[in-house]
């Protein structure tokens, strides 16, 4: 082994978030993580929502049962999967900054990105991102899948059928907020196992809890803000009674979110790491 | 150049680092010593901006680290064992840290051959050895070429090649004028390495001081004298500041007389000596004499036998 010291031209550059958008990057693509999580976003989407449509399709056919809202759910049975992809893409969004913690990873980070904050931001929009895209893809060919199902009994809904466009593109939408979720959980409790019951307390437990809230006369005016309730207004054209609508519900999913990670900011720069 | 001043740092009421002021200058190779839990990689994380101190400030070339605007080309830093993302390769990792200051390939490649990484670069640090993760430590502390070297325990880990091969690359990386800043649980290990010392203990300084000046300060001045007739002479040596201990049969050793005088007295009356040796205190014994009363976590059948 040679001992001689490289001293190259190494141009000097300053930290900019690009460059930190670029390094977030390449640490996304670069772990099989990414990958087995996105795989499993995919194919529970896909294949569970192809089965859902079999089920659905062949229910209709059995003339015993006459289903009532048939082309309500037509729209929004193909793609009800989405309650399982959330479990993978909320597990990639805790991990994203968790798994530095766990490794010591994030030491290196924040030493090569002292102000600490664009790495924040840059984690948060790559992974959003490519959550974004790829769940928005898979919940349109999903929904395209699962109609081509359906129209073997003529139920089959269209982009153009009430309410559907804005389902299939709430998919992906709600699906990159819970993982963003995620990310800004991760950064505030600094622990994947923590994180992740922080995050499927909130979007899982929360809504039974709301369950029992409904009991009571007061209750039944918070279940509706709670935040997977919210959001998931977004993807109902079946609505419950006294809930938000789509877009306001959804906002609200978005503001909790926001609120999420600027704590997360504000904890991450003030915090020995 | 590092500057530390009155650097303080506390967890709950226990005080990790304790008023700490020093500089570490350019071109010498500045050992960081102390029994563990001294409060080294604290120091050195608050050096980095890892860690908020409590009060007082640190400055790496006149600034506080995270002003700089490309801190990697400032001060490249090796903390305690792995700062890495198990399941990622070395080359993706160095690659990543690269991007945040848009350092080409090339330069990464040259880093995993300068730390002899070559062969495994492309597989997931998460199997690597010990010895293998420091080497990828250092790499990304080369990554920027910065003129200042911060490493924590970098020998930590290594086969005797590899630290060989470190203590001659800090050498080097001192020779061309950077800083480089050290630190060691290992007085032997800094004694080949350093020239310049800083001691700490329980988060306190204890000396700053060349390594020579550091020996001197804490050696005994005690001599060692084997004679067939050594009780004579233990006898005839004795005096109000003179102390002579009895070490095995036939061997004196004494203190508060230096060498030649004890040869002179032997001679005079007609004593002869097989050997006579000034003591010079190891560098263990000097470290354990300066910060004997400084260990934080202690066995207590190991207390200070030795003295």
């Amino acid at each position: 082994m040679t001992t001689a010291t490289v001293t190259p031209s190494v141009p000097t550059g300053k930290v900019t978030q690009v460059r930190v958008l670029n390094s977030e990057w390449i640490k996304l693509k670069s772990l099989r993580s990414t990958f087995w999580s996105l795989f499993a976003a995919i194919a529970a989407t896909v294949g569970l929502g192809l089965l859902f449509s079999w089920g659905f399709a062949s229910r209709v056919s059995d003339h015993a049962h006459r289903i009532d809202d048939a082309a309500t759910l037509a729209v929004t049975v193909p793609l009800q999967p989405y309650v399982i992809a959330q479990l993978a893409v909320g597990v990639l969004g805790v991990m994203v900054i968790t798994g530095e913690y766990s490794t010591g990873m994030i030491r290196a980070t924040l030493a090569a990105v002292p102000r600490r904050l664009p790495v924040l931001w840059a984690k948060a929009a790559v992974f959003g991102v490519v959550v974004l895209v790829v769940m928005e893809i898979v919940s349109f060919v999903t929904f395209f899948g699962g109609e081509a199902i359906l129209s073997s009994q003529h139920i089959q809904a269209t982009l153009s059928s009430p309410q559907a466009l804005r389902i299939v593109t709430g998919v992906g939408l709600y699906l990159t907020v819970v993982g963003l979720l995620g990310t800004a959980l991760g950064t505030i409790i600094r622990s994947t196992a923590g994180a992740i019951a922080a995050l499927f307390g909130i979007l899982l437990v929360l809504p039974v809890l709301g369950e029992v809230l409904n009991l009571t006369s007061w209750g039944k005016h918070i279940t509706p803000y709670l935040p997977s309730n919210a959001g998931g207004d977004l993807l109902s054209n079946n609505p419950d009674p006294g809930s938000l609508g789509p877009w306001t519900g959804f906002g609200y999913f978005v503001l909790y979110t926001v609120i999420a990670m600027a704590v997360a900011a504000y904890l991450l720069k003030r915090r020995d790491a | 150049m590092i500057k530390a001043e009155g650097l303080t740092k506390r967890y709950g009421d226990k005080t990790a680092v304790d008023g700490l002021t020093f500089t570490v200058e350019p071109g010498v190779v500045t050992g960081f010593l102390g029994p563990n839990g001294a409060g080294k990689s604290t120091t050195m994380r608050m050096i980095l901006g890892l860690d908020r101190p409590a009060e007082g400030s640190v400055t790496v070339n006149g600034r506080s680290y995270a002003d700089h605007p490309a801190p990697l080309h400032e001060v490249g830093a090796l903390l305690e064992a792995k700062a890495i993302h198990t399941g990622r390769s070395a080359y993706n990792h160095l690659v990543a840290l690269a991007a945040t200051t848009g350092i080409a390939r090339r330069r990464v490649d040259e880093v995993i051959d300068l730390v002899g990484l070559r062969d495994v670069a492309r597989k997931r640090a998460g199997g690597f050895s010990l010895g293998m993760g420091q080497r990828l430590g250092i790499a990304s502390a080369l990554l920027g070429d910065p003129k200042t070297l911060i490493l924590d325990e970098p020998v930590n880990g290594l086969d005797p090649e590899g630290i060989l091969w470190i203590r001659n690359l800090l050498k080097e990386l001192s020779a061309e004028g950077r800083t480089v800043f050290v630190s060691s649980h290992l007085m032997s290990e800094m004694a080949l390495t350093a020239e310049h010392l800083i001691v700490i203990g329980r988060g306190k300084l204890i000396a700053d001081t060349s390594v020579t000046e550091f020996i001197e300060q804490a050696s005994t001045g005690r001599v060692k004298v084997r004679s067939p007739q050594a009780s004579r002479l233990g006898e005839l040596l004795a005096g109000p500041d003179v102390t002579v201990g009895n070490v095995e049969e036939g061997t004196l050793l004494v203190s508060g007389l230096i060498s030649d005088q004890i040869g002179q007295i032997a001679s005079e009356n007609g004593i002869t000596l097989f050997e006579l040796a000034s003591q010079q205190a190891s560098l263990e014994e000097a470290f354990m004499e300066l910060t004997g009363n400084s260990v934080e976590y202690r066995a207590p059948v190991a207390e200070r036998s030795a003295a």
